[in-house]
Order: structure tokens, then sequence, then C-alpha cells
């Protein structure tokens, strides 16, 4: 029995340029107490679908079709009274943003007892107790207490414990999940996931989880949709659609990012060319046509193109039994292991002195990244990463100890007090395109004032050459000089950030999360560039990031940090298998992978990152270690443990019996 | 709480004895001089001088700051007040006590007996405005915030920029054109005095309606946008989609919300009710604050122009407290 049918439903939104189609006829089912899956890049019609569902589609969008049948009612011609009482009762939403979802200015407690004083007419008083016991259910520490809280006095993942607990005041038949984790930590992500799943047994509530991240709808969803451009392309059970992916853009998603286990020495990844069409230039035909390796003409770009497949696995392309599997990609290839040391950190600290007490951002980094590497540091928010990135980069300078850098001491030294070409050879891709990027000047503009100031450069002529250079570098053509950055795609964006990085030819270029804002499709290609520049100019990258499919893909050698403090280092490989630091252990458990076959054994920290105004004395990290031995963690900083292959351990637990673990990766995904 | 009112009180003391010593200075640089003034146009040259001298009008210039604010505190009789000057000026509070701004030479009666008559009628004036302002204009704004390009919208929006372009003293003269000389229904000036056959009611109204088109307008544009800004925010959202009625959303999530931006503008409008209505009460021949500082400054008379800043000056850093104190109530996240 289908507890929702959409049928055919036609969204459009009316511009001032006409109508364009968001949907053109999108049909789905769910099940009763099942867990469905969407996943599509952004501008794929995954928000529109969602809000198109509670008909909160704002003054332009409008329902021109088709039927939304959820327990009796049809939801696209539902009255308002009657959308009320489905709003919030019986389908209910957690968002993408906690933080934004939440009312500055109201408590929690407020903002929770609307929902069963809204719904069940409860008093003020019970609808208060109502929302105490599902924070409890949510595992908010101290319900009671966060009742009178204030949205910014939690942290990123209670506020989501906040919104999820919301969405279930009134035990809503159907929940649905807009991007629920993203941009949580790993850890905090995991756990929320659990919960999610946990009060699905609880209260046999049915999902609808709506997302970009391959590896969380692997691991959520019992049946997965694949969205382009408004249409459904691809849907199955999970195990069905990532074991044998049937349209070529599921194949597509799938081989642009890292399988598990891989690294960039087995398998490179492969982009999908071009860009998901903008509505008002929808092709006939295929929607994905313009961007199939197989296309056909006269076949492909024919007219609307139907569900067909077979019972259970159904696929939206004409040529799916002909399609083979993408041939096998090529490997990356390196001349010889690079050796000397190009950045060495020692006892790296950097202290803040607030009002409250001295934050260790930084305490005691001892690690070297050598030329021609990818070093990678991973870690949760707090662990100081960026504090380094920031010291490196001379944004800031260390409170104590050396950081060298082809030799000289630049730890003491802001950019400002650095020689130009100190500068010019340390530089930074950061996270987010847009907010790197004046948007008010041309591309060239951008890049010729780095050819200017990092490269040296002053002839015009010369400077004009160069930005050309930069530009094919990033395998952009040179009219993108002309264009402003809201012209260019999130890709392409991020592609003149690492052009400008290299206007001055850097020794290190510091990559703090360089693709995680982009879409699936598009990081591929962004890591490949990335890849194949560093290769070309024996740059060394320091990778900063919190997605360990692409540490392990990237990095030769891996920092692990938590609270200021390095926790784990070692080459790469050797970090990804046992033996394991237990926090090192616990991320890797925690990462989503795309493969629904994947069951890692479930590690969970418990509780909250303890204040950095106040760690713990011994191991930083025993607040939370599920592996603990006794008091000695808490009170004695933990030993070195060194292995053969020089992979460094902080931690009280001998090598052998860290060794003596299970992998949490399966052993024939880490060996190539 | 105390704490932020503590720090801020501090604050306020600082910022008024700054300004005072800037005001101050200012005037020293002016062609009017504390003794020509007092003495009057006709004065001897050599009276002037013998004047100065016994004032010690040639010390430096911090020296006599400190005797100026000497005098304010009470702790030093003013030196106008010696009869041994022969100026025939005298106080009847004293010649040493706290608070004492000096004479004015315009009026040739002590500041104190002046200053206050005036800032209280002003005072009922702003008051009644602000009273009419601040409700109208929250009004206008929300409705005109809430559906932004509706034919609501698009009428509050030009009528309020209508009012706003149009300067005071053409409102002054256009309104007391239709309703006094026209419809003969209102008097076309208000000085407060009994004997003009009005009700003293009545004399408010045209001054009032003038402030109130004038300032609405703007104040009713800021709560519009804040409105709109509020509305598109993700909570909007959450709070709809839990179900809750329309009216229910804005009454309580968007209204809070919309109202801390526009909440340090609405105070900022004490300060130009109270010191920057100059127009209005010329027009209207209103015996108050803005045109008495109007004709000290024509004068040049420099004890009124002091003391009608510091009060004006004052005010300023009340209302500022007021809209901190205001800001930390409205929004939980200033309080940490």
């Amino acid at each position: 029995m289908a507890l929702l049918e959409i049928e055919d439903l036609r969204v459009e939104y009316r511009t001032l340029r006409g109508a364009v189609t968001a949907l053109p006829g999108f049909s789905l089912t769910i099940g009763e107490g099942e867990s469905v899956g969407l996943v599509g890049e952004s501008g794929c019609g995954k928000t529109t679908l969602l809000m198109a569902m509670l008909r909160h589609l704002g003054p332009a969008g409008v329902i021109t079709g088709g039927a939304i049948r959820f327990e009796g009612r049809d939801l696209a011609h539902a009255s308002e009274a009657d959308l009320a009482k489905v709003r919030g009762s019986r389908i209910a939403i957690v968002y993408q943003e906690p933080a934004s979802a939440l009312n500055p200015t109201m408590t929690i407690g407020a903002q929770l007892a609307e929902v069963p004083m809204q719904h069940q007419r409860l008093p003020r008083a019970a609808a208060l107790a109502r929302a105490a016991e599902v924070l409890a259910d949510v595992h908010m520490p101290d319900p009671r207490a966060a009742l009178s809280r204030y949205p910014h006095q939690l942290s990123g993942g209670q506020k989501q414990r906040v919104v999820i607990a919301m969405a279930l005041l009134a035990n809503p038949a159907l929940l649905l999940l807009d991007e629920p984790t993203t941009g949580l930590d790993v850890t905090v992500e995991a756990a929320v996931i659990d919960l999610i799943g946990e009060l699905r047994a609880k209260y046999r509530t049915a999902l609808l989880y709506i997302s970009h991240n391959l590896g969380l709808i692997a691991r959520v969803a019992d049946r997965v949709g694949v969205m382009y451009a408004g249409e459904l392309v691809e849907e199955a059970t999970a195990v069905e659609i990532f074991a044998a992916p049937r349209h070529p853009y599921t194949r597509g998603l799938l081989a642009a990012i890292p399988r598990p286990g891989a690294s960039k020495e087995t398998a490179a990844l492969l982009p999908i060319p071009g860009t998901v069409p903008s509505l008002a230039h929808r092709p006939p035909g295929c929607g994905f046509a313009p961007r199939c390796a197989h296309f056909s003409p006269g076949l492909c770009d024919a007219g609307p193109v139907a569900m067909a497949g077979t019972e259970g696995h159904r696929v939206r392309c004409l040529r799916w039994a002909e399609v083979t599997a993408a041939p096998a990609p090529p490997s990356f290839h390196r001349a010889a292991p690079p050796t000397a040391a190009l950045l060495e950190s020692r006892d790296l600290c950097k202290i803040y002195r607030l009002p409250a007490g001295a934050l260790k951002a930084n305490d005691g980094l001892d690690f070297a990244a050598l030329k021609g590497e990818v070093l990678a540091i991973v870690g949760e928010s707090g662990s100081g990463k960026s504090t380094f990135a920031r010291i490196l980069t001379g944004l800031e300078t260390a409170t104590s100890g050396s950081l060298r850098f082809a030799g000289a001491e630049i730890a003491n030294r802001t950019v400002h007090r650095r020689s130009a070409g100190e500068v010019a050879a340390i530089q930074m891709v950061f996270q987010n395109p847009d907010g790197t990027l004046n948007p008010s000047h041309a591309v060239g503009w951008a890049l010729g004032r780095a050819v200017r100031k990092l490269g040296g450069l002053r002839d015009r002529a010369k400077i004009a050459a160069r930005v050309e250079e930069l530009l094919a570098l990033v395998r952009l053509p040179a009219s993108a000089r002309h264009s402003r950055p809201r012209q260019l795609s999130g890709g392409q964006k991020q592609r003149i950030a690492i052009a400008r990085a290299f206007a001055g030819q850097p020794e290190i270029l510091v990559a703090d999360e360089p693709v995680s804002a982009l879409d699936v499709s598009v990081q591929a290609a962004v890591v490949n560039l990335l890849l194949a520049i560093q290769a070309e100019r024996g740059s060394t990258m320091v990778l900063i990031s919190h997605d360990l499919g692409l540490v392990r893909y990237l990095a030769d050698h891996v920092v692990v940090m938590y609270l200021g403090r390095v926790m784990e280092a070692g080459p790469s490989a050797a970090i990804f298998a046992p033996p394991y630091h237990p926090y090192t252990e616990a991320l890797l458990s925690a990462a989503p992978l795309p493969d629904p076959t994947h069951k890692p054994r479930r590690i969970r920290l418990e509780g909250e990152i303890p204040s950095p105004l106040n760690p713990p004395a011994g191991c930083r990290f025993a607040s939370r270690c599920p592996r603990k031995l006794g008091t000695v963690c808490e009170l004695t900083p933990p030993p070195l443990r060194e292995t053969a292959d020089g992979h460094l351990i902080f931690c009280h637990i001998p090598l052998e019996r860290l060794r003596a673990v299970t992998p949490v990766f399966a052993p024939e995904m880490v060996e190539p | 709480m105390v704490g932020l009112l503590l720090r801020r009180g501090a604050a306020l003391l600082l910022t008024l004895v700054a300004a005072s010593f800037l005001v101050f200075a200012l005037t020293q640089f002016s062609p009017a001089n504390v003794a020509r003034e007092t003495l009057g146009a006709y004065a001897l040259p050599e009276q002037v001088h013998i004047l100065s001298e016994k004032l010690h009008l040639q010390d430096p210039l911090v020296v006599r700051y400190v005797r100026w604010a000497e005098v304010l505190l009470g702790l030093r009789a003013d030196p106008l007040d010696d009869p041994a000057l022969g100026l025939h000026i005298h106080d009847p509070r004293g010649a040493r006590y706290f608070g004492n701004f000096g004479y004015s030479t315009l009026f040739h009666e002590p500041v104190n007996d002046i200053i206050w008559s005036r800032l209280a009628n002003t005072a009922v004036l702003a008051g009644i405005a602000f009273a009419v302002i601040v409700p109208l204009s929250m009004l206008l704004g929300i409705l005109a915030g809430m559906r932004p390009g509706s034919r609501l919208d698009r009428v509050l929006s030009i009528l309020s920029i209508t009012m706003t372009s149009m300067p005071e003293y053409a409102l002054g003269v256009i309104l007391a054109a239709i309703f006094a000389v026209w419809l003969k229904v209102l008097p076309g000036t208000s000085p407060l005095a009994k004997g003009t056959g009005w009700p003293l009611a009545s004399q408010f109204l045209l001054p009032v309606a003038v402030l109130a088109l004038y300032d609405s307008g703007y104040v009713a544009r800021m709560v519009r946008a804040s409105m709109i800004e509020v509305l598109g925010k993700p909570y909007i959202r959450t709070a709809l989609l839990k179900g809750l009625p329309r009216r229910r959303v804005i009454l309580r999530h968007a209204l809070r919300n919309a109202m801390i931006t526009p909440f340090t503008v609405i105070l900022l409008q004490i300060n130009w009710l109270i010191g920057g209505v100059v127009v209005t009460e010329t027009v209207f021949a209103y015996p108050g604050f803005g045109r008495m500082l109007l004709q000290a400054s024509l004068f040049g008379d420099i004890a009124l122009i002091e003391a009608a800043t510091l009060v004006a000056l004052f005010v300023a850093v009340v209302t500022q407290l007021l809209s901190d104190v205001g800001y930390w109530l409205l929004d939980p996240e200033a309080r940490g």
C-alpha cells in the first residue's frame, strides 16, 4: 500500500520571460515505512519537488498538472486549510542548514511546542513536556535545559537534532530530508543518520532523502531514484543502482567519485562533460543527451523518452541495454616518489589569548611535507586544520615552534614580512569560489592582478600572455578572461581560483576543501586538474578536507588532527589500514561510502568535541575515545608509537592491540 | 545587563565631556566674543577689552574650558555674576550652583530660565509626533513588506517617497494654506499662547502633521525592507511548513526579527525630533528648542548654544543607550 503517490507532476515557474518547466512530469511512489533516496546535482529539481509536495513554491511556482496523492488527499489541489493539516503534522521536513532553519529570537522550547499546540491542540505546558520527551528521543543532552536555550547557544549537530525533533513531534507518516547532513562533520553526520534510522524503526516513518552525496544515499536508502533535469532517469533498489547502474548519467556520477579505497595510483576519476541544462533550455528528447557519450542522433533527440527497463529497475534511456561499462580509466603516474622535505613543522603552537583563557588552536605540530607530494590534514571542525593553514599562508604567526619552508623560517612572519617570492611560493585555493572572486571585475582583471603581484610581471602584453597561459593551464578558453564571475559555473570559478594561485609558480598549494562546494560531476574535473597541474609543476599540495574518500584518493601522506594536536600521521595507505588511532578508526567508520553493501563496524563518538579552552590533560581524545584504557589516558600525554613504514600513532594502547582490529574498510577495498 | 548599563553609562559620560570641550573650542573660533556679545553692539572697544581682562579671556583654551566646566558643576561662581562688573545681570539661583550654564546674551536672562521651558515645549511636540510616527510607520511598513509588489505595497511606497522628498517647509506651507488659509479650521501659527482664539490642542495639529507625514514614510520604508528580508529567511519557511497559519507566522516569527534593524532607526528619530525640527518650529512660530537654537546661533549667543548643544547631545547619547538596551532585549544572540 503506497503512502505517497506522485503521478506525472508538472511544475512551472512563471518568470518575466515566460514560463519555464522545472518538473516536466515526475512520478514517484513511496510505501509506508520505506526509505527512498533521490540523488542528483544542483539544478535537477530536487528542492522544487520537495517544495511542490508541500505546495510551498513561492509566488512564481505553479503546479500545472498531475497529482500528489497522500493519505486520501491530492495535495496538488488541496485547500490551504487541508494543507495546513498535513504540513508539519503528516509530512515534516528536516532542512539542509539547521542554523538558518531555526528562528534566532525564539527559544528552542517555544519553537518546538508550536507543533503540538497547533496540531494536537495541546496546552503550552503539555506541549513543552512533549517537546522535552522528543528532545530526549533525539539524544539531546539535558533536554529540559535545552528548551530554554536559543539556537545560537547550540552546536551545529545539536541544532540538527532540534530540527529533527521538530519534524518528529507530530509523529508524521512521511519525513522529507533535504540534504540533512551537509555542513556537518563526518562523525556528527554519522550520528544524525543513525538517529534518523533509529527513529524510523521506532515510529515507522517513511523517509525521502534528497542529496547530492552518493555515499549518504547508499547508506540510508532502500530504494534510490536518480534525478536529472527535473526527471527521474533511473529507479531501483540501492544495491542495484550502485552495483549495476543503467543510465549513463548514473554511471557518470559513480565514475566521478572515488570508489571506496581507490587512490590516484589505481584509478582516475571521470568527470561528466558539460553542465545541467537550464530550465529554459531543456533539450528535446533525452535531457542528458548533450552530455552523453552514448548519444545517438535521431534517436535520443527525437522526442520525450519514456521510462523503460525492467520491473524493479526502471531507466529513462533508449539505449540502456546496449550501453556498456565505461572503459577502464587510466592511472596516475609519478616519475619518482618524493623524498626531499619542502615544509617542516616542529613543535608548532598557536595560542589565542581570550578573556576566557588560553585557547591552544595548534599544540606542538610535528610533521613534514615532501616536495611534489599531497599532504592531507584531516579532522573535525575545531581540530586546528585551518589555523595551521593560516600560519602557513602567513595570515597569522605562530606563538612558538618552527615552520620551515625550503629551509627558511616562516612561522613568525606574516605575509607582510615575507619576501615577494615567498608569498608567491605558498598560495591558497579556498572552499567557496564565489567568495574569492570579485564580482565586479572580469576574470582577466583578477588574473592579471595576480600575475602582477605574484608573478612580478609589469609589461601589459606579457601579462596578457601569462593570463592566457593560466587559463589554458586550467583548461579554460582564452575568451574566458572577458567573463564576470556570475557568468561562470561553480566549477569554472574554482578553475579560475586555481589559475590565480598558480600565477606565481607556487611551490606549495594549500587547498582548503577545494571541491566540497562543487557538484559531483564537476568535482572529478577539478580533482583531475589539480593532480595534473601538480604533477606538471612538481608543486606540493597541502589538502585540508573532511572527505575521507577524497583524501584516500588524493593524498600521499595524511595527518589526522584532533583539538589542535596530531593524533596520527603516515603514508595514506597505512592510515587507511590497521593499526588505526582510535580517533581515525571512528572517522573512517563514520565516512559514508558509495556502496550500500558496505556495512562498516559501527563506532560512534559520544558527546561533543570538548572546549579547546579546557582540553583533557592527557590524550586530547580521552573524553570521547571508545577504546579508552582508564585514567592514564586522561592524565598522561600518550606516547608515540611508530611502525616500520613511518606510520606514527600517539596512543597509550600498544601497537599490537591497535593492529588487532578488523579493518573498517574491507581489505579488498584497501588493496589495489 | 547591569554590566552593559555601567559600561554604556561610563561611555556616555566620556562622550559628554569630549563633546562639550569640542563645542567650547568651536565657539572660540566664531566671530562672536563673550565680552562683545555681553556688552552689546554699541560698547566701545576699550570696554570690551576691560571685560575680556576681567573674564580672563586671554587664558589658554584648556584653562578657560576647565573654568567653564567648574562654573557648570557649581565649583566656581560665574564671573559675569560679579556686581563689580556693573552688568546688572542676576540669577535668582545664585552665582554658584550645579548646572549653571551662564547667561544668555540674547535674552539677557540666565540660560536655565530659557532653555528648559523651550525643551519642554519641544518634548510635547516630539512626544505627540513620535506617538503618531512609530505605530503608523510600523503598520504601513509591515503591511507593505508582507506582500512586496502588491497594490498596497506600491501605493504605500509612492506615498512615502513623495512625503519624504517634500521639504518640511513646503509641507508646512501647503498644509497651512489648506487648513488655515482656505478651510480656516486650524490656526496657521502655534505660539502656544492663550490669546490667539484657538484652543491649545488645535495648535499642535499642523506641526505634528508635518513631522509625521515627513518622517513616517522614511521609517516605514526601513520597516518594509527589514520585513521583506526576514520573510525570505529559511526559518519563516520552517514555521510555515510546520503547518502554522500565516498570521501566526508573521506575528510570532517575523515581527520580532523584523524589528531588530529598524529599532535603532526609530530611536534616532527622537534625536531629530528634539534637535532637528528647526524648520517646522520656525514655520509655525512654535516656541521650541530648535527655533531657540537657531536664534541663538544667528545672534552668537555662546552660552545658550553651548547649553543647547549639550542638552541635544545628552538626548542623543541616551537614545543610543536605549537602542543598545533594546537591541540587547530583542536579539538573544547579542546577549551571548
